[in-house]
């Protein structure tokens, strides 16, 4: 087997913001009936995590179940368990209208930690970002600047992206520049 | 700049969010209808000043279709709704109506006149 690598391959940026590649990700996105109690059991055996609510994502020791649109949810597992967790996936939906996929190797992953994280995505992220409107757990599709990305709020405060592989190392020059040193605006600051 | 609710993930959505696909509730005919049917389902659009129905798509989103009746001259959004439906929600003429009493669009009107 190859030696797998990341778009960024570790790159790190530190400014108001410290904006990282955050590694590599297993990710399987899975579709279906989400109320259906086979794809709810299916999904707590591969990730650990409940299906989450509408704009939520659950997350489990070591995995995590994110709320994409009603029918899609995107599953966060060990990289090295993708391939036989979505096997398991296939295998427990099997007769239900459902479709597991893994897309681990499609995606990028990055991290925004620090005080400016919220106002790092929210220049170029058409989303309410205050602290009132989004909180820990709440996971939102988007757009930033001119890619497609998804993204939420751990408890610790900082966000993790989900974008495209193809534009993963624009995304992190995005994120850099977003979180230059000199372009703080302040507007989430106390 | 236009800010429309996607009713599958409830998100207030502005434009940039969004794909815009054109008139809403076109009827295209089936087999056995004739040529001006078929030029009409391509070509015949309506270009309101006031009350429109449009097909949107929450395409950096949940990539979902749905309808958004919205007034062209004021940009105000009445409403939107699912796209699995021939026509709109009573709710949603309700509310046209509130606000437009006597509107009306291709075949769908002011139940009250």
């Amino acid at each position: 087997m190859s030696n797998p690598v990341t778009a960024t391959n570790g790159a790190q940026f530190a400014g108001i913001a410290t904006v990282a590649d955050a590694g590599l990700q297993g990710m399987i996105t899975l579709r279906g009936d989400l109320s259906s109690s086979v794809l709810q059991a299916a999904v707590k055996a591969a990730t650990g995590a409940a299906v989450p609510a509408q704009r939520k994502i659950e997350i489990s020791d070591n995995g995590a179940a994110a709320w994409m649109s009603p029918d899609e949810l995107l599953l966060l597992v060990p990289y090295e368990q993708a391939v036989a967790k979505t096997a398991e996936l296939a295998e427990a939906l099997k007769g239900e209208h459902a479709l597991a996929a893994n897309v681990s190797d499609a995606r990028s992953f990055l991290s925004i930690a620090g005080e400016g994280a919220r106002e790092t995505l929210a220049k170029i992220a058409p989303v309410d970002l205050s602290a009132e409107a989004f909180k820990p757990g709440d996971f939102r599709r988007s757009r930033t600047a001119q890619v497609a990305a998804a993204f939420w709020l751990q408890k610790d405060g900082s966000f993790r992206v989900v974008c495209f592989r193809s534009v993963g190392a624009y995304m992190f020059n995005l994120l850099s520049a977003s979180a230059h040193p000199q372009s703080a605006v302040g507007v989430y600051t106390a | 700049m236009l800010i429309l609710e996607c009713p599958y993930c409830g998100v207030k959505a502005e434009e940039t969010e969004l794909g815009a696909g054109g008139e809403a509730h076109l009827k295209r005919y089936g087999p056995g209808s004739d040529d001006d049917q078929f030029h009409d389902y391509l070509f015949m659009r309506e270009n309101p000043k006031g009350v429109h129905f449009e097909r949107w798509r929450h395409s950096n989103g949940c990539g979902k279709w749905f309808h958004a009746a919205r007034c062209t001259m004021t940009m105000e959004v009445f409403g939107t709704y699912s796209a699995q439906t021939y026509e709109p929600p009573q709710e949603i003429k309700d509310k046209i109506t509130a606000k437009r009493p006597g509107w009306s669009w291709r075949e769908f009107s002011d139940a009250s006149e």
